[in-house]
């Protein structure tokens, strides 16, 4: 048995794939819910009540979706040059912690207009200067950047610990380690009053399509994508693939920057280690998902988020233990990827 | 006739539309060489990979001794002692030759490794057959030569008792080729059985017993060796007589591209050392010589990918310092590297990517960082046609096209420019006679409009049919030119062996 890659993908394989997946996913976290006791059916149900039932769930979802989408980028962007950032996670918590502090620091009484581009920059900045250096490592010492990037991130999150526990401690949050809070100017917008869902996810939409431009219609877009492709044949049609690869991780360590930088603006206003449920790691498989495209991360997050929602909340209706809803979540994950390949190639025997 | 060891019977393939192989049939028998002969793209390759495992054949069968094989597994195929030596070799660049030769016949989970048992057996067996090598040798330290023994080597490890090569001399020059050929024949004398695959008619003619001849999926014919000739061949392979072409007299110009004792150095290792040369206008000056032997740095040193150490280089009459990748295509310097899969194409981009990527910068592709595509496009399409290349259009990715036509896609983003310099590694090297002549028509053609050749070339016939002049390269160093008409194919022998004048000019 083998694999053979498609070179011709029908639209109706494109479409189907998915949806067997979700079923597939489904069908054996069923055998899990019935195990438990619950009715199976109405589990299902529940799910999606549960990330779209009401006015409430349905932000709370595309909130969760934000972030994801951005370190989805990230991701993709990254993978896409074979550079392997795995540091997501990482640069998400730099980004936080970077606009907390400059947020409560520097520009506590600037104006929003002025303040809020300033703090997303800042984040970004920080996340782009986490993902160089293991760049770097790798064009001047030949060091993976798997590994370093990932161990970064352990890094990254002692820093912020350090942070939010000393000089950047909130004195007014009774003892626990939180960051001091930006000003109420600098938050994001709401996108729909009285819910948590903010304008961050209109940048994460708009961002997606502008990656999308950049790497399908631009120079530079060409360019990393030969040195992904193949850092020989680039290299030989005169692509500087230090360059490229440098200005490729700017992108991708800036979107997982702005990531954090979005989630403080958006939702919290300041930084505690639990501000992210894994949203940097989230965001590889989102790519992963999507097939590195970048306007597939949009819908790739946007299903991520409804399964982390809606299982949620199907534990919670139906008293079951919420390891269910865990194992869901990373079933439907599984099943999608296996989709995805399947979408791409063909089984020969 | 002694038993036969090897049938193939009624085998049919198609990918999509397209039947790669047609109802072939073909017999081997114990002992004996047998030479598939075919264009590229005539399915030889194709038919292989379905023997050893590689493809499911949509029909018919293969049998070994008598035995039915299982279709699409190639462990029974090893099993049944079939051995198969790669265009591409399969082998790990940074094991040494054992490891290689041993890796996949030991298994995963055993705790020791019988290391000293398998270097008898390397040792026996490279000694039986004359395949001499270092066991300890890093392969990535290798020269083709020697990587194309090893896997050689490896295929007798696991016990062949029939072996394909899937063209073995594609990378080889003619010394190691006939060197290989004494090799094979060897085999043959103690009860081995080959196939090799082979567009080259000088070599089926030399080695095999039996030649089949494949156009376009089917058998075409079957020949005895001795009953046939290199006319028959050539006629039935490509189902016309093709010439290639030879360069006429022809005035040359100015001097355009001038190396003056330039030498690189690469991890400690002297590449190039001190060569010289001096390239006119409306020429083509021959490089020859054995692979391994500097070609490949000289090649990037004036494509710009790689700076000197040493010495000058005067373009257009003017020293410049080192070039880079920009400053050739912005100075006219054409380029065609010698390995098109790695350097030359980027397989999973589009033709009409690979026809702009390295002027992409320019205002008339790529306006303020943006990619004209129409623009792009076009000039694919213009590549497309002029130079006849075939199997897709400016929108196919680069890697469903057949080696001949990616380089004729090569040769066209250079020729279409009109460059003053052509600087060409190989550029015949894997292709078919059809494609082979195409190219070299194109290369004179240029000549002819004015255009600097600097041919470099392991191939004694394309050097002699193109090169108005030839230096030989050795060790790094370059000799005297000699001009083609004053040399044959013994004197430039003796100059790719090292031995010239030092004072000749």
């Amino acid at each position: 048995m083998r694999f053979e890659r498609r070179e011709h993908r029908p639209l109706a394989l494109i479409v189907l794939t998915p949806l067997l997946a979700v079923a597939a996913a489904l069908a054996l976290s069923g055998l899990l819910i019935a195990a438990a006791g619950a009715p199976v059916l109405e589990a299902y149900w529940r799910i999606l009540v549960g990330a779209f039932g009401s006015r409430l769930s349905a932000t709370e979802t595309l909130t969760r979706a934000t972030p994801l989408m951005l370190t989805g980028l990230a991701a993709a962007v990254a993978f896409r040059a074979r550079v392997w950032n795995i540091g997501g996670e990482g640069q998400f918590y730099l980004g936080a912690i970077a606009t907390a502090a400059v947020g409560s620091q520097l520009l506590s009484g600037a104006p929003g207009y002025l303040s809020i581009p300033l703090l997303l920059i800042s984040g970004a900045l920080a996340g782009m200067i986490l993902l160089i250096v293991p760049l770097w490592l790798r064009l001047r010492f030949s060091v993976d950047e798997v590994v370093t990037s990932l161990l970064l991130n352990f890094v990254a999150v002692l820093v912020v610990s350090m942070l939010i526990d000393g000089p950047l401690k909130d004195p007014l949050a009774f003892g626990w380690p939180q960051s001091q809070s930006v000003a109420d100017a600098a938050m994001l917008p709401k996108l729909v009053a009285r819910s948590r869902l903010h304008w961050g996810f209109g940048i994460a939409v708009v961002l997606a399509f502008v990656v999308h431009f950049v790497q399908s219609r631009t120079v530079f877009g060409m360019k990393s994508r030969a040195a992904g492709l193949s850092p020989d044949g680039a290299v030989f049609a005169g692509v500087p693939l230090a360059r490229t690869l440098l200005l490729v991780a700017c992108l991708s360590g800036g979107l997982a920057g702005l990531a954090g930088a979005v989630e403080v603006l958006g939702v919290k206003g300041y930084v505690t280690t639990d501000l992210s449920p894994g949203f940097g790691y989230s965001g590889i498989v989102v790519a992963m998902l999507a097939g590195l495209h970048p306007l597939g991360v949009v819908l790739a997050a946007l299903f991520t988020a409804t399964m982390f929602v809606g299982a949620d909340g199907m534990s919670r209706a139906l008293k079951i233990p919420t390891y269910i809803a865990d194992v869901t979540v990373a079933l439907s994950l599984i099943t999608m990827l296996v989709a995805v390949f399947f979408a791409q190639y063909r089984i020969r025997r | 006739m002694t038993e036969t060891v090897l049938e193939i019977d009624g085998v049919s393939k198609s990918f999509g539309d397209n039947k790669v192989n047609d109802a072939i049939s073909m017999t081997l028998a114990r002992g004996e060489i047998v030479a598939l002969l075919g264009e590229n793209g005539a399915g030889k390759t194709t038919l292989m990979s379905i023997l050893f495992g590689h493809y499911t054949p949509d029909e018919g069968c293969i049998r070994v001794a008598g035995a039915n094989l299982p279709a699409g597994r190639p462990r029974a195929a090893i099993h049944a002692g079939i051995g198969m030596v790669h265009q591409h070799f399969s082998l790990a660049p940074n094991l040494t030759v054992l490891e290689n030769v041993m890796t996949g016949t030991e298994k995963l989970w055993s705790l020791r490794s019988e290391t000293g048992r398998a270097r008898t057996k390397l040792k026996a067996l490279a000694e039986r057959f004359g395949l001499a090598v270092d066991p300890d040798a890093r392969l990535g330290d290798l020269s083709v030569g020697e990587q194309q023994r090893v896997e050689i080597l490896k295929a007798l490890y696991n016990d062949a008792r029939i072996l394909i090569l899937d063209e073995p001399t594609a990378v080889l020059t003619n010394l190691e080729a006939e060197t290989l050929f004494g090799t094979l024949k060897e085999m043959a004398r103690q009860g081995l059985s080959l196939i090799f695959i082979s567009h080259k008619l000088d070599e089926v003619m030399a080695a095999a017993d039996r030649v089949v001849v494949l156009r376009g999926g089917k058998v075409v014919a079957e020949r005895r060796a001795a009953e046939t000739s290199k006319a028959e061949l050539a006629e039935l392979m490509v189902g016309h007589r093709v010439a290639r072409p030879i360069r006429d007299a022809h005035e040359r110009g100015e001097p355009v591209l001038e190396a003056a004792a330039v030498s690189v150095r690469i991890d400690g290792v002297d590449r190039l050392k001190e060569a010289s040369f001096r390239l006119h206008a409306g020429e083509v000056l021959g490089i020859i010589g054995v692979s391994g032997n500097g070609q490949a740095a000289l090649a990037s040193l004036l494509s710009g990918t790689l700076a000197r150490s040493s010495g000058d280089i005067l373009l257009y009459g003017e020293a410049i310092g080192d070039l880079s990748v920009a400053d050739t295509v912005a100075s006219g310097i054409g380029r065609i590297p010698e390995d098109r899969t790695r350097e030359g194409a980027i397989g999973e981009m589009a033709v009409w990517e690979n026809a702009v990527l390295e002027r992409i910068d320019e205002p008339r592709f790529s306006r303020r960082g943006l990619v004209d595509r129409s623009a792009a496009i076009a000039f694919a399409e213009t590549i497309v046609r002029d130079f006849d290349v075939r199997g897709g259009g400016a929108r196919t990715r680069t890697r469903l096209l057949s080696g001949g036509n990616m380089q004729k896609l090569i040769l066209g983003r250079n020729l279409a420019e009109r460059p003053r310099i052509l600087i060409a590694a190989q550029p015949a090297r894997g292709l078919d006679e059809g494609a082979v002549a195409a190219v070299h028509a194109r290369i004179l053609e240029a000549r002819k409009a004015g255009t600097a050749v600097l041919l470099i070339s392991e191939d004694l016939d394309e050097v002699i049919g193109l090169a108005d002049r030839i230096q030989a390269i050795v060790g790094g160093r370059l000799s005297p030119p000699v001009s083609a008409d004053e040399v044959d194919a013994r004197a430039l022998g003796l100059m790719m062996a090292g031995a010239w004048k030092k004072e000749a000019a």
